[in-house]
């Protein structure tokens, strides 16, 4: 098959400072859909084990060191960081997205701030811990949200609206940035 | 208005798209009358009241989703997942 020459997503861009909070792009990496058959769960949990992996909850990430486990719907997660382990096309259709998806990181102290203003959800530490993911909209994309630890979040989006993404997260760090000016 | 989502939980109504009567869950048999299909495809109730209707959570988790409501009060007493209902496909 021919080896396309790949395009970083964010070319060029670099970090953007404002609010006390960073927006920077993430690197780009292995996204699979891992679609469970039906009844096959144990047999997956088994295979996702030796990885440090279990299949997650509804709105819940398993992880273990770069990899990321994300529920993505019924029966349905992402995997992050790496190709699904071998024998696992037994228990669930697999499907390579990773040239379909890009990623940005928002953080620092109160980043929630930030996030609220485009994501109807419940962002705070309370209600959405480390380890708390969603799928779910920023502003009117559709997004894979996940909460990395107490300051960062991950945020990826099709990579097709990528650069909408990247312009409404740093109107909204401009914007919290006027407001604590005043 | 909120609906909560059997597997997402409580979501904004910006999440969701609303497809409409329940009754397209009924899907006539190949063979049925064209009085059925009729019905199927065009004659709804309008109720003041409890309805019955699908809903998308495109901006969540993907699912159809059958949300009994009041469209007087807007209470909303039950959201659905329409996957492995009864005779729901696999
Ligand atoms: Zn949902």
């Amino acid at each position: 098959m021919a080896e396309l020459i790949a395009k970083p997503v964010f070319a060029g861009q670099g970090p953007l400072e404002k609010a006390g909070l960073t927006l920077e792009p993430l690197p780009s990496g292995p996204i699979w859909l891992v679609a469970l058959y039906p009844g096959a769960a144990a047999r997956a949990a088994k295979l996702l084990k030796p990885l440090g992996l279990s299949f997650p909850e509804p709105g819940r990430c398993s992880s273990a060191d770069d990899l990321r486990l994300i529920w993505a719907g019924r029966d349905q997660a992402f995997l992050l960081g790496a190709a699904p382990p071998e024998g696992l096309t037994d228990t669930a259709a697999l499907t390579d997205q990773s040239g379909g998806w890009a990623g940005l990181s928002l953080s620092g102290p109160g980043v929630e701030a930030a996030l609220t203003r485009l994501v109807p959800l419940d962002l705070r530490l309370r209600e959405f811990p480390p380890g708390r993911a969603a799928r779910s909209l920023l502003n009117q994309i559709p997004a894979l949200i996940l909460r990395e630890d107490e300051t960062r979040f991950a945020i990826r989006v099709p990579r097709s609206m990528a650069r909408s993404a990247w312009a409404d997260c740093a109107l909204a760090l401009e914007r919290l940035e006027a407001r604590a000016e005043r | 208005m909120r609906l909560t989502c059997p597997l997402c939980g409580p979501r904004d109504r910006r999440e969701y798209s609303c497809l409409g009567a329940e009754d397209y869950l009924n899907r006539p048999g190949a063979g049925a009358a064209p009085e059925a299909w009729d019905a199927y495809l065009h004659l709804r109730d309008n109720p003041a009241g409890r309805a019955r209707d699908l809903w998308y959570h495109e901006g969540g988790c993907r699912e159809w989703l059958l949300v009994t409501r009041s469209t007087v009060t807007h209470e909303v007493f039950a959201v659905e997942l329409v996957a492995g209902r009864s005779g729901a496909a696999e």
